[in-house]
């Protein structure tokens, strides 16, 4: 070789596709993966909600009811049926990409994911029976 | 079943065209035939002007990715009766710069593999007397995985990240930086989690997942990611406490 | 080599979404529907109050209300990022959400130390 050849990264005529905005609606599991991000929007309603309720609690019993009375409206329950909808693939989610981003290790063997999944759905339904039973079995006054 | 399948491929000739186009060959449909057959038989017989990338034809070299019917998939694995009736769209891996018909280039990939170090990097070197390295089954364990990677960078193609972000280093140099990070005779892992925690690193991720999907090795690189992103995370609020721990 | 804000903001991210994942679904089906489409019989309005008001359920209420939110923030600047390719406006979005999610934890807490 007479003169070294220069390599040039930005050759000019190699083509490069230009990535539309539209790009999730492209693939499935593209369009599944922003629907899995949306859900934080319901995640962050649920917080709003929940700050609402304990102002309304702090407020006066007929804040409270109010509030009560406006969450059984239909569009609200329209809405927050989408919500409980997205928290559960939120949840669901969640809880199945857990052991990839923390595998668990015991005596040097890697516990299989699907166990980890198990455990983390496991305390969920746990977690969920006990806040279920706090508040329908314990606080009514029957 | 038909004698023959149609393949799209992508036609690029920077001399004579601005942007790629198609050109449709009919191929034998043989039952043990793969894409890259079909691409070979193209240019043994048909039409000599194609050019790709190819090498070992068994799933072990990844120079044979390209997008298939719109997926990134290794040729020589992809068997042309799964697509059959086809037309089986064959096109350059998705988000890299194409050179010529399915040629892409891959000088940046390489130059981001490099930056992360995959190699084992040694602090203090052993002496020849000292002897080899010795290595549990449970040490490999920790990163085997993650050596199995053969670069054929079908995960670059699946990951939007990628696509959208030029800087980002990738899935691939993720994983082997992760690979060799938990190898036990390497030293080097606060240098490559330093080059992970700058722009283009590891938080570009958010864990899309299909660079697992496409790779063909179960390398499992959104994982090697995520679990990055805790050791990254851990050793940032380290760094706030005055333990030296630099 | 700066530091990047990042890692505390993905601790922050994950805390909330694991939090958001164990307990916001039936704290959802609870406050959302049971009680006000009367399934079954709500705690007495004395019961909640005095449940609001209790010190350690105060902690929880402001860690159950804020750290989901901060999980939104993050979560929702990268869904701008990558779905909407707002990545030039880097800095506004970044804003915007963190922003939303300290102004709404400020008046959680304000609202739990009964102030505002």
């Amino acid at each position: 070789m007479s003169t070294p050849v220069r390599y040039t990264l930005h050759h000019p005529r190699w083509y490069r596709r230009p990535v539309s905005v539209f790009w999730w609606l492209k693939k499935r599991a593209y369009i599944v993966f922003v629907l899995r991000e949306l859900t934080s929007v319901f995640v962050a309603l649920v917080s709003v909600l929940t700050l609402l309720q304990v102002r309304a609690i702090l407020e006066s019993p007929e804040a409270h009811a109010a509030l009560m009375a406006r969450l059984a409206s239909p569009p609200v329950t329209g809405l927050l049926l989408v919500a409980l909808a997205a928290l559960v693939f939120h949840s669901v989610s969640w809880f199945n990409l857990a052991p990839r981003a923390m595998p668990v290790r015991l005596r040097g063997r890697r516990v299989p994911d699907v166990l980890v999944s198990g455990g983390n759905f496991a305390a969920w339904l746990f977690l969920s029976a006990a806040m279920a039973f706090l508040f329908l079995g314990t606080m009514t006054t029957r | 079943m038909a004698d023959t399948i149609a393949l799209e491929v992508t036609r690029y000739r920077p001399e004579e065209e601005s942007e790629p186009t198609f050109q449709t060959y009919e191929v034998p449909l043989r039952q043990d035939w793969v894409v890259l057959d079909a691409l070979n038989h193209v240019k043994d017989h048909v039409d000599g002007t194609l050019s790709y990338r190819w090498s070992c034809r068994m799933g072990v070299c990844g120079s044979c990715g390209m997008m298939v019917n719109g997926e990134p998939k290794l040729t020589c694995a992809e068997f042309l009766t799964d697509h059959a009736p086809g037309p089986i769209r064959v096109e350059p891996l998705r988000f890299f710069p194409v050179v010529r018909d399915l040629v892409v280039d891959i000088g940046d990939f390489m130059s981001k593999l490099k930056s992360v170090k995959p190699w084992l990097v040694r602090k203090q070197e052993r002496a020849i007397a000292d002897g080899e390295f010795r290595q549990t089954p449970q040490q490999l364990d920790t990163y085997k995985q993650f050596s199995m990677c053969i670069n054929c960078m079908l995960c670059y193609s699946a990951c939007p990240v990628f696509g959208l972000e030029p800087s980002f280093v990738g899935p691939a140099a993720i994983a082997l930086a992760r690979r060799y990070s938990q190898d036990s005779r390497d030293q080097g892992s606060r240098e490559r989690l330093d080059v992970l925690s700058e722009k283009g690193g590891m938080w570009e991720c958010t864990f899309v997942g299909e660079c697992s999907e496409a790779c063909p090795k179960n390398v499992d690189p959104a994982g090697a990611i995520q679990q990055y992103k805790l050791e990254g995370t851990v050793h940032w609020f380290k760094t706030l406490l005055p333990l030296g721990d630099r | 080599m700066t530091r990047s804000p990042t890692p505390p903001l993905w601790l922050l991210f994950s805390a909330g979404g694991t939090l958001a994942a164990f307990l916001f679904p039936i704290h959802l089906l609870l406050f959302g529907f049971v009680f006000p489409l009367g399934w079954a019989e709500p705690p007495s309005y004395e019961q909640l109050l005095a449940l609001v008001r209790h010190p350690p359920i105060r902690l929880y209420l402001f860690g159950f209300i804020s750290l989901p939110l901060f999980h939104w923030a993050h979560r929702f600047r990268y869904t701008l990022y990558d779905g909407l390719k707002l990545k030039h406006l880097n800095m506004l979005v970044a804003v915007l959400c963190y922003g939303t999610a300290v102004v709404l934890s400020v008046v959680a807490a304000r609202t739990l130390l009964d102030v505002g």
